[in-house]
């Protein structure tokens, strides 16, 4: 590599041998549903907590033709989503996009696309706590006695504590889920609005934490079922009123605030479907009119 | 006593030549013994003497280094418990037995709500219907006196004796035949203990629970117990029915611990 004016790297960055062991342990955890493999995670160029678990999954099975998009809180133009983005151009070359229909991988922090996934495609979530009955049982190694025994009476109490204090399950985002009828499962802090798009989803579905090094999955057409009680059923989060740019209805809505006279708008989390939308003409009440969009 | 003994006289809970070292030093050894359906089983001796450690060989929740610890099941098959596989042992634990430890902190989860304490193991066994899970921790806290209205307040607001009688009631919601305590009356004021030691007599005579009861306080012993063995150095020296122990001590030591009682 002398002579070369810059410093090169491995496609993707990371050598060949770390990408085979973190294929090994993909595959381990598409091989078992939910159940979270360990990994030998390496230190990555960026502090953890902003997606190391994630882009080593992303780095191991990008390969030369994909088309990736990342996406931080449902946005594109976030951050975290435009650092990673930018990493993976400079590191492996790929090519990048913002449509959800084009990326063959799609690299996300605390949303699914609003766009159906397909067969052809790979979502990796970025996981700051894969463990999800850590804060129920501290010690390690009773949690994983608990889900080698399947003992999720815990989860349950969870939810229980929940109804009692709030009079409904007020587990918004990570809320937990039984993969294929066996392992529970943290879904990353999603929100709880997302979870029935992991059910039976033709993508793959693939989890990588970097700090506490796991990885888990959930192979394409899987049954994801989010916890619940007989007598409170599991509900997601409803929206008063549509998106405040392109009108849509039942997508999850961030709230943006306006001024300091209780101003506000909501809006789609997920820019690319926005955009979308607006670009086909569809208006919500605060939308410039067609025409004026930038 | 003994007339509340029911007449199944099959033993429930059989120990054979029990022995644990912890390194060189012994912990207990060579201890054989029965409890029977219904039966209430004191376990006294001063401190270091090996009655934790015994109560520990028999929920199994330390290995054995000699001996071993035979449970009937509810089939009525007497199973040696170290050749349960853990799955079994503790299903085992959480539904057929109890343990109620000295410190409720110990035996209770201090962040979640008293309700929650007690609806954990139903939960665990498979109850999935909070309105249903709510009712039956409301009445088990009923039973050991515990005011409805506190069924939301974490355990951490709770006094000991509170805590205590909590502790007791999330051990029992699963109808369990076998409860293991340690000390459960250490640490708390005498009134309190009273209260305490006339619910769980109460509780263990309405459910005819089999009790395996450690304590360093004959007093208890004799309110509580049927039957009771006296250990010394990590040795049973005596076994007998609580009255004929306390009130008739055969071996010197037992009879210096009697004597050394203020009124028991």
């Amino acid at each position: 590599m002398s002579g070369m004016p810059e410093i090169s790297y491995n496609f993707a960055y990371l050598d060949e041998q770390t990408k085979r062991m973190i294929r090994r342990a993909i595959l381990k955890a598409i091989a078992i549903p939910g159940y979270q493999v360990p990994f030998a995670a390496r230190e990555m160029p960026m502090p953890y907590g902003w997606g190391t678990g994630g882009v080593q999954v992303t780095a191991a099975v990008l390969g030369p033709d994909d088309v990736l998009k990342v996406i931080d809180q449902g946005a594109d133009d976030t951050t975290n989503a435009v650092a990673i983005r930018g990493f993976f151009e400079k590191t492996a070359g790929v090519a990048t996009t913002t449509a959800t229909t084009q990326a063959s991988i799609i690299q996300t922090r605390h949303r699914i696309p609003e766009t159906a996934l397909a067969e052809n495609q790979i979502l990796v979530y970025q996981v700051p706590i894969p463990e999800p009955l850590r804060f129920l049982e501290p010690r390690e190694t009773e949690t994983r006695q608990l889900h080698a025994l399947a003992e999720y009476g815990l989860m349950h109490v969870k939810l229980y504590e929940d109804i009692a204090r709030h009079g409904h399950i007020a587990t918004t985002y990570a809320y937990p889920v039984e993969v294929a009828g066996r392992y529970v499962m943290d879904p990353s802090p999603i929100p709880k609005f997302d979870n029935p798009k992991m059910d039976d989803c033709p993508a793959l579905q693939l989890f990588g934490a970097g700090r506490e090094k796991r990885i888990y999955a959930i192979p394409p057409y899987t049954t994801v079922r989010s916890l619940d009680f007989e007598d409170h059923p599991f509900k997601v989060q409803r929206f008063a009123k549509p998106c405040a740019l392109c009108a849509a209805t039942g997508v999850y809505l961030d709230e943006v605030i306006l001024d300091d006279k209780g101003g506000r708008m909501f809006v789609c989390s997920d820019t690319d479907h926005c955009n979308t939308r607006q670009a086909q003409g569809h208006r919500g009440e605060m939308a410039a009119p067609a025409g004026e969009a930038a | 006593m003994n007339a509340t003994l029911p007449s199944d006289d099959a033993p429930l809970l059989v120990a054979e030549g029990l022995g644990k070292n912890y390194g060189t030093r012994i912990g207990c050894r060579d201890v054989s013994l029965e409890v029977f359906p219904g039966e209430v089983l004191a376990v006294v001796g001063e401190s270091g003497s090996g009655k934790s450690t015994l109560l520990g060989l028999l929920s199994t929740e330390l290995a054995a280094s000699a001996g071993r610890v035979s449970y009937r099941m509810r089939d009525g098959a007497l199973r040696d418990l170290a050749g349960l596989g853990p799955a079994e042992r503790r299903l085992l634990m959480r539904t057929d037995w109890g343990f109620v430890r000295q410190n409720p902190a110990d035996g209770l989860r201090m962040a979640v709500s008293a309700g929650g304490n007690v609806g954990e193991r139903l939960m665990a066994v498979g109850w999935r219907h909070y309105g249903n899970i709510r009712e039956e921790a409301t009445d088990w806290l009923g039973r050991v006196e515990i005011a409805a209205d506190r069924i939301d307040d974490d355990p951490r607001a709770f006094s000991g004796g509170m805590r205590q009688r909590l502790q007791i009631a999330r051990n029992l919601v699963t109808k369990p035949r076998l409860v293991f305590m340690d000390e459960p009356t250490g640490g708390l004021d005498v009134s309190v203990q009273a209260r305490l030691l006339d619910l769980i007599r109460s509780l263990v005579s309405e459910m005819g629970l089999a009790v395996v009861i450690v304590t360093h306080d004959l007093a208890v012993a004799r309110l509580l117990s049927h039957r009771m063995v006296v250990m010394r150095h990590g040795r049973v020296i005596e076994t007998g029915l609580t009255d004929q122990v306390l009130d008739d001590p055969r071996e010197p030591y037992t009879q210096l611990l009697v004597s050394s009682v203020l009124a028991a």
